[in-house]
Order: C-alpha cells, then sequence, then structure tokens
C-alpha cells in the first residue's frame, strides 16, 4: 500500500469516526438536485409559474386551505391563517419526529393528522388530489429555503433505519438505492439520467405521470424498478427512508412543486 | 371546478406584440385507455380552446387525444386597445370554464 493511499484511509476512518459523512457519501459540493440534470425545456416549464403544472395543484391547495370540513367546521384557515406566511419554511422540516405517535410523520400525515384531529374529518388517501394540492400549497412557501432536518436523539433511530434501507440490497434485482444514486449519478439509465435522489422538489409534476406525485409514489415506484414489493403508502419504513433522504439532501433549496420528466 | 392559470402582461403600449400564456388543470382521458378490469375508460378531453380580446376572437385551438394532460398554450397578439381578454375551454361531459384578464394599452 502506498503512503498516499494509506492516509486517504487513515483520514476516511477519522471521517467516519466522526459520523458525518458515510463511506461512499457524496461530497456536500458535490450535490446536485434533479433539477439539473433535466433538460432545458424542463426546466423553463418549472421556473415559470404559470407553466409549472404543480402551480394548478398550489392552485388548489390555497382554495382547499380556506374550506371548512369535518365536524368541526373549521378550515386550515381558522388555526394556521394566511399559509402563505404560517407555513414558509415548514416543508423544509419534514417528516419531523410526533410526540403523540412516537415516530416521524412526513408532510402528508401531518396533513391528515391535523384533519383527523382538529378538523374531525376523514383522511384524506394518498396520492389524492386533495391531499397532493395541500400538500404542494404547504410544500410552495418553502420555496427557495434550505432543507433543515433536526436531529435529536428521538428521530435518530428512524434516520439510522432509513440509512440502513438506503444502503441495503433488495428485490430480484438485488440493488441497493446507493448504488445507482451515490455511485452511477451521471449515467445513464434506459437514455435517462441517474439523479441523486435528493427529495428537493415534492410533490413534483412529473411529466410521466401528467400529475403530481408525493415521494411515496416516486420510491414506490423505484422499488418495483428493482423488482422489490413497494411497500405501501404511509408505511414506516418508507418514512424512514424519506426522512434519511431529506436528511441527506439538508442545506439544498426547496423548489416544490419541480418539475421532472 | 377547473383550475386555470392565465399569464397576461397588465399593461404595453400600442401595437406591442404580447405573449399570453395559459394553462388549465384538466385530465385529458384519450379513450383509449382500459382501467385495470379491462374496462374502457371513456374520453375525456378539452375540446375547444377561445380567446377573445374585447369580443373579437383572436386564437382559437381544437384539441384531439393524445394532448397532454393540463393543455398549456402560448400564444401572441398586438396589443390594440385597453380591455379585456377573455378566455374560454369546452370539452366533453359538458366540461366548461372560463378565465379573464384585464389589460392596458397606453
Amino acid at each position: 500500500m502506498s503512503g498516499s493511499s494509506a492516509r486517504l484511509l487513515a483520514a476516511s476512518a477519522l471521517v467516519l469516526l466522526a459520523g458525518t459523512a458515510p463511506a461512499g457519501e457524496i461530497p456536500t459540493a458535490e450535490r446536485r438536485s434533479g433539477y439539473d440534470f433535466m433538460s432545458r425545456e424542463t426546466r423553463t416549464m418549472q421556473d415559470d409559474d404559470t407553466a409549472n403544472p404543480g402551480m394548478l395543484g398550489v392552485l388548489e391547495g390555497g382554495t382547499l386551505w380556506a374550506r371548512k370540513t369535518g365536524a368541526a367546521g373549521r378550515a386550515c384557515a381558522d388555526c394556521h391563517g394566511d399559509g402563505r406566511a404560517s407555513m414558509k419554511g415548514v416543508a423544509a422540516r419534514y417528516p419531523a419526529f410526533d410526540v403523540t405517535l412516537k415516530r416521524p410523520v412526513n408532510l402528508e400525515q401531518r396533513i391528515n393528522l391535523c384533519r383527523t384531529e382538529r378538523q374531525q374529518a376523514p383522511p384524506l388517501v394518498y396520492e389524492s388530489r386533495e391531499l397532493l394540492a395541500l400538500t404542494a400549497y404547504v410544500a410552495r412557501q418553502s420555496r427557495g429555503l434550505p432543507i433543515d432536518i433536526a436531529v435529536d436523539p428521538s428521530l435518530q433511530p428512524f434516520l439510522d433505519n432509513g440509512r440502513a434501507a438506503f444502503y441495503r440490497r433488495q428485490g430480484q434485482l438485488n440493488l441497493a438505492c446507493y448504488q445507482c444514486h451515490d455511485e452511477n449519478w451521471g449515467k445513464r439509465l434506459a437514455g435517462n439520467p441517474i439523479p441523486q435522489a435528493h427529495p428537493t422538489g415534492y410533490p413534483v409534476y412529473r411529466l410521466e405521470w401528467q400529475s403530481l406525485g408525493s415521494l411515496q409514489r416516486r420510491l414506490r415506484g423505484c422499488l418495483t424498478g428493482i423488482r422489490a414489493a413497494p411497500y405501501e403508502y404511509g408505511a414506516p419504513e418508507l418514512v424512514e427512508l424519506e426522512l434519511f433522504l431529506m436528511w441527506r439532501a439538508r442545506g439544498m433549496a426547496i423548489e416544490s412543486p419541480g418539475v421532472r420528466p | 371546478m377547473a383550475n386555470a392559470l392565465v399569464n397576461v402582461p397588465p399593461r404595453a403600449r400600442r401595437g406591442e406584440i404580447i405573449e399570453i400564456k395559459t394553462l388549465i388543470s384538466h385530465p385529458m382521458e384519450t379513450g383509449y385507455r382500459r382501467s385495470q378490469l379491462g374496462t374502457p375508460i371513456p374520453r375525456d378531453i378539452i375540446r375547444l380552446f377561445v380567446c377573445t380580446y374585447n369580443g373579437t376572437e383572436i386564437f382559437r385551438a381544437e384539441l384531439h387525444p393524445a394532448i397532454a394532460a393540463n393543455p398549456f398554450f402560448v400564444f401572441s397578439t398586438v396589443a390594440t386597445e385597453s380591455g379585456t381578454l377573455a378566455f374560454q375551454w369546452t370539452g366533453d361531459n359538458g366540461f366548461s370554464a372560463t378565465e379573464s384578464a384585464a389589460i392596458t394599452v397606453d
């Protein structure tokens, strides 16, 4: 072993001990949003609020925000006021630890907890138009703000589970997330660039879907792609993976609602 | 209820060419697909989009299956006078949506 590689090994061992950058993680300076891998046309579409179809969801979400619903007869706005001010930065902090449930919840689950507990309304179905619209409306208010997942001891085990899932080979193709998104990003898979899997723009308007979709829809798509049985919507495993991905993208700017090919 | 986003410059000089952008929420179901149970999904598309400028038609588009969901139109016109641009989308199953935008021409 040459001297330089020995030093490199020693340095990486130190970094591992410090717990800041696990082996294989993309260095902060090289992290890129999926936006950077898109064509100029798709980027223009995302940047123009009149051309970005995700804004239709935001528009609808704004209407739902003010609509009274449930047995309590309350609207989101009755507690939270003007969402454009009160929801600023919220999406950048999710998934977040819920003290009552003693586990992390994502933005969709938080909205549904509000619905069942405060509005006494039935929870919205995952990927339903209404839930995506409300999520898009809330996420839109964090556009441009850095992702900020506050890891405390209560959240740590869930983050570790998410990390383990990211590095675990699974499915009939026996692939782990990191093999594409850490080791082979920028290369092409079936003609499309492999992004780094930073969830900066969710819920995204995906041109392939012709609709808005959540991060969990994307993750389930990836799981099916590696021939693994996808977890159900809202499954704790998916939330843990979401948590890890958001933590992995910490400091990157929220783009919601993003447009993806 | 349909959501529509319309982008018209609020002010323009007389004779100036202005760009108009419209985006409307619609599934644009082609009628060629089948559900997971094999039953055909009936067609549900926008058939016609018309834009009028103070009552005069300036742009018209006929839409067909295979046009993507949430149709987006960009077109231009000459700003001739102050007034209203009215937009109307009509389609299958009695779909109808209208939107308007005011423009001031100096």
